[in-house]
């Protein structure tokens, strides 16, 4: 195994959603300047949207609706903790991003008349915006990632970022084909590494049937943490309605507009709403306990053409294998409902809001580190705003760095994290990643899936403490072994950051999030604020307040409940 | 640690008849990178249960020889 040395200006941290629009404005902003992507996978299939996606689902069109009007839907939907301004970017600046994707050759639905045809899920406004032809979105990407001759490096991971001096200066990776050591020296970086998604352990007991690509780990949410960054709402799970032991979108948004619906187990509806909250899913917990489970999602009463159409969107795109799920089973949508199940937990500000704390400016709080995508911390954000942070990211990040130089790499710190990845290779006959991880996410099922107990995430707590030492038991043979080895520490920061943070806040807020047995209210008076944490001085996670920033569009939460109960 | 070989059903089935041995775009294109060529036989073969039933391997292959199942645990 050999170390490998490079340097750029930007190195972007995962060319998924966010990275590769990232790296493409980086370079529109500086065309002399060098960008870098480094990538786990390979940048033409991976992450979220490696084989397209359904919907838009965070659409602010002109015409339709305001980024106001959008910002006061994110406040109420999120109870209230949000930072408004970074809200308020996606909805100014996704238009414009929707614009740019059209021109380079990504297609969303058009009416008649050629005017976008958006949908309701969310609670008031239209924001979703079907794209059934989406399913060579990243193959798009990847082209103008070339064409704006931004450099690639795939199959690399990243482990740590270097900090020097109080500021970001590269990071390491490890090469997962050849097992070398990639340093990489850099003025900015900004990551970009999706969900934490193989937080918890699915119902089906396979580690990667997870809702999110498996692929994301929780690295940048470990990587941040370890560079001394503020993490924020991490006590905000993400925890998703989906397809029973399929674990993909069932998928309500983009069958609802044709009049499908969310029902129980007599066919009734017991919500009004399908657009994905932490109320929403307290209903879904609440219905599946009630004795009228398990919930589905109907659509037998549709006719034949409009469940004809539902089906070339939802098995083509996406998560393309959803028909051949249902064809094992012999389950057709004209005859039968499709059963749902609530995911595993996960961290995720795409969907919810646990992430890497970032302003409207995609700044984390250690200089020279940015963070866009599903693990920073702008609420709800999903695929469009991925694209807008990728875009704010990498257009402030070319200012910053602007009159910056190099920093040769710490000696010391070098040494440490080559010891650190190479571990389980000096004992190949070690427990194998598997089995380590597999136990890691069955103790967070055992004590962090919500509701959540005190009694219950101290034990968690302290288990998961414990786990650094289980770590320096794993064997690993090969390089791939190696980056399997190195998410399952990714996965236990994760572990201890979401039950730290969901012992700190000491009330219930966000629906089924952080739904707390010991203190069952909502407490405004001592909770509307952020929780944030970050590894303090003597190498402890310490867990503070953060007050919400002021609102820069009025909401009266007291009058403006987020309830989609169906009473 | 004293370490067994278990055997399990692996979600990707490779129709060797159709894979050519000069072709890599499976291999290339697997987001979590668990396929292989066999030195042997130059031939593509799953290595690593660990897969999220995405499709890319499949999509991309030039030849149709890649059919994947929803790994058992889900089916
Ligand atoms: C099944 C599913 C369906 C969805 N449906 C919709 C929808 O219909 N509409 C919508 O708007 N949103 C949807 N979303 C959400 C949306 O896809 C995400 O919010 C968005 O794509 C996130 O972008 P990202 O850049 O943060 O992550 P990703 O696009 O996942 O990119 C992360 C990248 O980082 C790489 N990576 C990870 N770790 C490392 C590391 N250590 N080193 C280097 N690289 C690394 C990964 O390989 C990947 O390429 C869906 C998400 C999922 C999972
Ligand atoms: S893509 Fe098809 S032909 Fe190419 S290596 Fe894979 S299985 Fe063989
Ligand atoms: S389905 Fe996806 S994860 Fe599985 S082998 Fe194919 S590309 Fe890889």
């Amino acid at each position: 195994m050999n170390i490998q040395y490079l340097k750029t200006d930007f190195l972007v941290v995962g060319g998924g959603t966010a990275g590769t629009m990232a790296g493409i404005k980086a370079k529109q902003a500086s065309p002399e300047s060098d960008v870098l992507i480094l990538e786990k996978a390979n940048i033409r299939r991976s992450g979220a949207i490696a084989m397209g996606m359904d919907g838009v689902n965070t659409a602010v069109i002109p015409g339709n609706s305001t980024p106001e009007q959008y910002v006061r839907e994110i406040t109420i939907a999120n109870d209230g903790i949000v930072n408004q301004k970074a809200v308020y970017e996606t909805g100014r600046l996704g238009f414009s991003v929707i614009q740019e994707l059209e021109s380079w050759g990504v297609k969303f639905q058009k009416d008649h008349e050629g005017n976008y045809d958006l949908k309701q899920v969310h609670r008031v406004g239209k924001y979703v915006l079907p794209m059934p032809e989406g399913k060579d979105l990243k193959k798009i990407l990847a082209r103008q990632v070339k064409r704006h001759k931004v450099n690639v490096t795939n199959r690399v991971m990243a482990t740590r970022v270097m900090v020097q001096n109080g500021r970001v200066t590269g990071a390491v990776g490890l090469d997962v084909r050849n097992g070398n050591m990639v340093v990489i020296q850099a003025k900015a970086v900004v990551l970009c590494t999706g969900a934490c998604g193989r937080l918890g352990l699915p119902a089906s007991g396979y580690l990667y049937g997870t809702y999110e690509n498996p692929t994301n780990a929780g690295d940048g949410y470990s990587m941040a943490y370890h560079a001394g960054a503020e993490l924020t709402n991490i006590e905000c799970f993400q925890i998703n309605p989906l397809i029973k032991d399929y674990n993909g979108p069932a998928c309500a948004y983009v069958a609802s507009p044709f009049g499908a619906y969310t029902a129980n187990a007599e066919g009734h509806r017991f919500i009004n709403c399908d657009y994905w909250s932490g109320q929403m899913m307290l209903e879904v917990y609440k219905e599946l306990h009630s004795g009228k489970g398990p919930v589905h999602l109907k659509m037998y009463h549709l006719d034949d053409d409009t469940i004809s159409e539902i089906e070339t969107i939802l098995w083509d795109n996406e998560r393309p294998s959803r028909g051949r799920f249902h064809e094992g089973r012999g389950e057709n949508y004209r005859t039968h409902g499709v059963e749902m199940n609530i995911s595993e937990i996960g961290l995720c500000s795409g969907h919810s809001a646990s992430g890497v704390w970032v302003n409207e400016r995609a700044e984390t709080t250690v200089p020279g580190l940015y963070a866009a995508g599903d693990m920073a911390s702008v609420p709800h954000n999903y695929m469009i705003g991925a694209f807008v942070y990728g875009r704010i990211a990498g257009e402030n990040a070319m200012d910053y760095l602007r009159d910056l130089e190099h920093v040769e790499p710490d000696a010391d710190f070098l040494a440490a994290e080559q010891a650190r990845i190479y571990a389980p290779l000096n004992q190949p006959d070690g427990v194998p990643h598997t089995q380590v991880e597999y136990k890691l996410r069955r103790l967070v099922n055992d004590y962090l899936q919500p509701p959540k107990s005190p009694n219950n995430m101290d034990i968690g707590l302290q288990k998961f403490v414990a786990y650094e030492e289980t770590l320096g038991l794993m064997g690993a043979r090969d390089p791939h072994e190696l980056m399997r080895c190195m998410e399952v520490h990714f996965i236990r920061d994760c572990a201890e950051m979401a039950a730290r943070a969901s012992l700190f806040r000491k009330e219930t807020r966000w629906g089924l999030y952080h739904y707390r047995l010991d203190y069952p209210e909502k407490n405004n008076e001592e909770w509307f604020c952020h929780v944030n944490l970050k590894k303090g001085d003597a190498g402890h996670m310490e867990l503070f307040k953060r007050p919400v920033e002021p609102y820069i569009v009025d909401v009266d939460l007291v009058e403006e409940v987020y309830d989609v109960a169906v009473r | 640690m004293a370490l067994t070989t278990q055997r399990v059903d692996v979600p990707v089935i490779v129709d060797e008849s159709k894979c050519l041995e000069k072709c890599n775009a499976c291999i290339e294109v697997c987001p979590l990178d668990v396929l292989v060529k066999n030195p042997e036989t130059g031939k593509a073969y799953m290595k690593y249960d660990e897969c999220w039933f995405c499709l890319p391997c499949e999509k991309e292959c030039p030849t149709g020889a890649i059919t994947v199942q929803i790994p058992f645990l889900l089916r």
